[in-house]
């Protein structure tokens, strides 16, 4: 178990939040244009990265609200967490 | 030639303190060149290379290990075998396998203490029950054997149950399939290391995967950390670190990688002769043959590749486990275990050919893949030494992701994902 920092309310309980999986991955701008592959691009295709990852988290049982994480997935490490719309300064 | 085991074996080492059984498999260096290399040394990367050299007279192969054999989700799983899916390719593919469970332990000559002590699901409400009915339907057309079970039904087959309607999730009914069962989970990786050790498979363990090799669009071979191996085939069978040998290969997949836990009680004496599984509180409880309570609970819903889970989810199972055994309050649970899971978007595996001429995947069998550890092996040899897929595994090619053609098995198999 680990403590999450939410961006809005501080260090909470992991029981609380809920994992969103890969972050960044934008909608597309043309959805009626779109190939079959791209569609499964975009639905199913994941990076699934063995070290530092960018994910969204939403904070379930708290504001309610979505945020951004990186985190190592080989050690569950948070390096950082950030809102929705900024950019992550990793040093 | 391997010494045939058998009692009078038994008896023959008994004599020498046990101490000159011959080696099970050797532990050779990697030669410069192989057929064809499959990635990953569990269960089914050792029965695809077994089947390989059995059935497609392919002898000049290896097993690649980053570990030892058999260390990963073959060795951390509940060992539960069913074959009771709602599709019609699921219940192909799962069914073949259980076909070949019955006489696995004497085609390999290694006792996988397979038990077919029947697994029973459970249904807590109303949904439940329609689903689970309308799976025994579906389970009997296709030749598969169930039969639904009202409450008394379930008590009378598992009298430690507790069915009294005032508890927060009742039994309100069950399936059973008679012949699913366990199977002892080393002794499968074992087997196959054995069987396919004496045909001339190179099984090499410590030796992780670093890159893979390729020319335009085929493979060439692979970089590991005991050198260069040189081959046109390999076939990747990594579980949860799947995503990253594709990464590797530059090719995509729809997986995510998460913590499965599992949990072993002390050991008691014989309490629960069968399998039980309750797919809506996620509680399910089998016995080893050492009288330990074998328990598995869910998984997390983060990517992670550290073999650790988090602890509110072994309570809620073990919440869970004391609501419907009370009988099991006062049991010490002794050793506590995360596995890393490789999840599809539909909870089916992957078991295909890829865009890359050469390069074979077998993975996204998520959290039940040791049940299909035979057919596992059995179908993606056949893929592998046919560069074809065979009409049992063909639904689950890596394309249904484009074409959509899914094989949602999520809460339509018989527990939840």
């Amino acid at each position: 178990m680990f403590v999450i920092n939410c961006p809005y309310c501080g260090e909470r309980d992991q029981q609380e939040f809920k994992a969103g999986g890969e972050a960044h991955i934008e909608r597309p701008k043309q959805p009626t244009e779109l190939s079959d592959d791209e569609w499964a691009e975009y639905l199913f295709m994941r990076k699934n990265i063995k070290g530092v990852q960018f994910e969204r988290w939403n904070h379930a049982h708290g504001c309610r609200k979505w945020f951004n994480m990186v985190r190592d997935t080989s050690n569950d490490e948070i390096k950082l967490v950030y809102k929705m719309g900024e950019k992550p300064s990793l040093e | 030639m391997k010494n045939k085991y058998s009692i009078f074996s038994l008896i023959k080492n008994a004599l020498s303190y046990h101490e000159n059984w011959q080696k099970a498999w050797k532990d050779p260096q990697p030669k410069k060149e192989y057929d064809a290399v499959i990635v990953g040394g569990g269960g089914h990367g050792l029965a695809t290379a077994y089947y390989l050299a059995k059935k497609h007279n392919m002898k000049n192969i290896a097993v690649v290990e980053k570990g030892w054999i058999g260390g990963g989700n073959t060795g951390r799983n509940t060992t539960i075998i069913r074959s009771n899916y709602l599709w019609d390719a699921s219940a192909g593919l799962y069914d073949h396998a259980l076909k070949i469970w019955e006489g696995l332990s004497q085609e390999l000559n290694y006792n996988v203490m397979f038990s077919q002590r029947g697994v029973m699901n459970l249904a807590h409400n109303l949904q439940d029950i329609r689903d689970l009915k309308r799976r025994t339907h579906a389970n009997r057309l296709n030749g598969i054997d169930a039969v639904y079970l009202n409450t008394e039904e379930v008590k009378k087959f598992c009298p430690i149950i507790n069915t009294s309607p005032d508890i927060r999730y009742p039994v309100l009914g069950g399936t059973l399939q008679r012949r699913a069962g366990t199977a002892r989970h080393d002794a499968v990786a074992w087997g196959y290391a054995r069987g396919a050790d004496e045909m001339g498979v190179d099984i090499i363990q410590n030796c992780e995967v670093k890159g893979i090799k390729r020319n335009g669009d085929s493979v060439e071979g692979i970089e590991t950390t005991k050198g260069f191996i040189k081959t046109n085939k390999v076939g990747v069978v990594a579980a949860g670190h799947s995503s990253v040998i594709a990464n590797m290969a530059g090719i995509r997949l729809p997986l995510e990688s998460k913590p499965l836990q599992a949990l072993v009680s002390e050991p008691v004496k014989p309490i629960i002769d069968t399998v039980v599984m309750s797919n809506a509180v996620h509680a399910y409880v089998s016995q080893s043959d050492k009288g330990e309570l074998v328990i598995g609970a869910g998984t997390d819903d983060y990517v992670s590749y550290s073999q650790k889970g988090s602890h509110q989810i072994v309570e809620g199972t073990l919440n869970a486990i004391l609501e419907l055994y009370p009988i099991f309050s006062r049991m010490r649970m002794l050793r506590q275990w995360g596995g890393i899971v490789d999840i599809c978007p539909d909870a089916s595996p992957i078991l295909s050919k890829t865009s890359i001429k050469g390069l074979y995947f077998n993975c996204g069998w998520g959290t039940g893949g040791f049940k299909a550890t035979p057919g596992s092996g059995d179908l993606f040899a056949h893929t592998i030494a046919n560069d074809e897929p065979h009409k049992l595994n063909a639904a689950f090619n890596l394309n249904r992701f484009v074409s959509g053609d899914l094989v949602d098995e999520h809460g339509a198999a018989a527990v939840a994902h």
